[in-house]
């Protein structure tokens, strides 16, 4: 069986987050590098792999995908369902809960920091203080939930690891590329789940890959 | 077995988004009003609706509650996550994935400006904003036209929770000024015109009605 193809610049955390997911899988992956400098990521070739134009893509035999989130699940869904807890209704539902949750209450406030301080000036801008200060006061919202879960439970969707808890391995390890990683300093058990998830192998991969420029 | 609560106004875009899911599966169910003035939305973790229950199950996160539903009720009649196929799974979660980075950021400016703005907040529509959301939308359209003349629906030739999930902001986006957008996109305005044909359609759009407090 010939290895899965992961497209894309491991500079991008969407990119990394579904490298997280391949190496908790045990996959057999391959990346196979999108060079943004020559906007390979617009040439017909990556086109026709994401219609969008972004990155990562991904090729698991004849099936082509897109959008990282969706990468994440086909990958545990394949070689790790337990990661979803497939087949059993409540705990699934937990996991997507908090999915649900990294993408439009995290990620939605993270991002825009993590592009402005890390990505905007690689790409000749500045980076937008309004834009960061604006986000800022989104993102110091959420670890406060965060940490009413996690005095109930041990990870986000219930006592045991899931895609959840991974997805924000990336984008987390971005924050703390920038000198607002602070925000994360006020809630202990947050702390203590990062602390167990960025030692894991494939964060360590990941952060490796990822060497976010600031 | 008793209906699942649906916590939020029948009116909400994320409410919606459940209630489309419960009427194909043919669930029971009854929405709660929640009352925004008393601030009773804010019980959930992020003060958000939906907010969901099925006995002990208590879920929030509108596509999260939508999957469960979509799982607990699945049939013969609706499959609609298809968590049976990787690949056809793979493509619902894709398209999924698209609605929500892609489609809404681009379409959810122009129904706000063209109707939540003005009706319900009294602020004028911004036409900037509007122009430029219109920009982006086309541009995601045409990928969408793309791909609805290689198949019937987004994640093949079968309707799925990814074509469900555009419901109701395509539905809003109707009843904007801007709805002859479509009409350059034939192949996506008939994939339209197949979703608002389903049955439940009617019921839902009777309580879909944007109007001042």
């Amino acid at each position: 069986m010939a290895p899965v193809k992961l497209y894309g610049d491991t500079m991008s955390w969407n990119v990394t987050r579904c490298m997280v997911a391949l190496e908790e899988a045990g996959a057999d992956y391959e990346i196979v590098h999108i060079d943004f400098d020559t906007r390979e990521h617009k040439s017909p070739g990556h086109l026709a792999r994401n219609p969008f134009g972004q990155v990562p893509a991904f090729q698991d035999g004849d099936l082509y995908l897109w959008e990282s989130r969706a990468i994440c699940k086909h990958v545990c869904r394949k070689y790790k369902p337990e990661m979803l807890k497939a087949g059993d209704l409540e705990e699934s539902a937990m996991v997507d809960v908090w999915l649900e949750v990294e993408a439009h209450q995290y990620n939605a406030a993270l991002h825009p920091i993590i592009f402005e301080i890390l990505i905007s000036p690689i790409l000749g801008g500045t980076c937008d203080q309004k834009v960061v200060d604006e986000n800022l006061e989104k993102l110091k919202k959420v670890p406060e939930v965060y940490e009413a879960r996690l005095t109930k439970c041990k990870y986000l969707a219930g006592d045991f690891i899931s895609l959840a808890d991974l997805n924000h391995v990336s984008a987390t390890l971005c924050l703390f590329a920038t000198p607002y990683a602070s925000v994360l300093d006020a809630y202990p058990r947050v702390k203590a789940w990062w602390d167990g998830l960025v030692a894991r192998p494939s964060a360590q991969k990941a952060a490796t890959l990822m060497k976010p420029s600031v | 077995m008793a209906p699942v609560k649906v916590f939020g106004p029948a009116m909400s875009t994320n409410v919606t988004r459940v209630l489309v899911c419960l009427e194909e599966v043919g669930a029971e169910y009854e929405v709660v009003h929640l009352d925004y003035q008393a601030k009773e939305h804010k019980s959930p973790p992020f003060g958000q609706i939906p907010a969901f229950q099925d006995g002990d199950v208590v879920l929030f996160e509108s596509r999260a509650i939508a999957r469960y539903v979509l799982r607990k009720y699945k049939s013969a009649d609706a499959d609609l996550l298809r968590e049976g196929n990787l690949k056809e799974v793979a493509m619902v979660d894709v398209w999924t994935e698209v609605e929500a980075h892609q489609y809404y950021p681009a379409i959810s400016p122009v129904v706000y400006e063209c109707l939540i703005n003005p009706i319900m907040r009294g602020v004028p529509t911004n036409q900037k904003a509007v122009d430029e959301a219109l920009e982006k939308f086309r541009k995601v359209l045409d990928i969408y036209e793309a791909r609805l003349s290689k198949s019937t629906y987004l994640a093949g030739d079968f309707l799925s929770f990814a074509d469900l999930n555009h419901f109701t902001y395509t539905y809003y986006f109707m009843a904007t000024p801007h709805a002859a957008v479509f009409d350059s996109y034939p192949h996506v305005k008939g994939w339209w015109e197949r979703i608002m044909s389903r049955p439940y359609v009617k019921k839902l759009a009777a309580n879909m009605l944007i109007k001042a407090p």
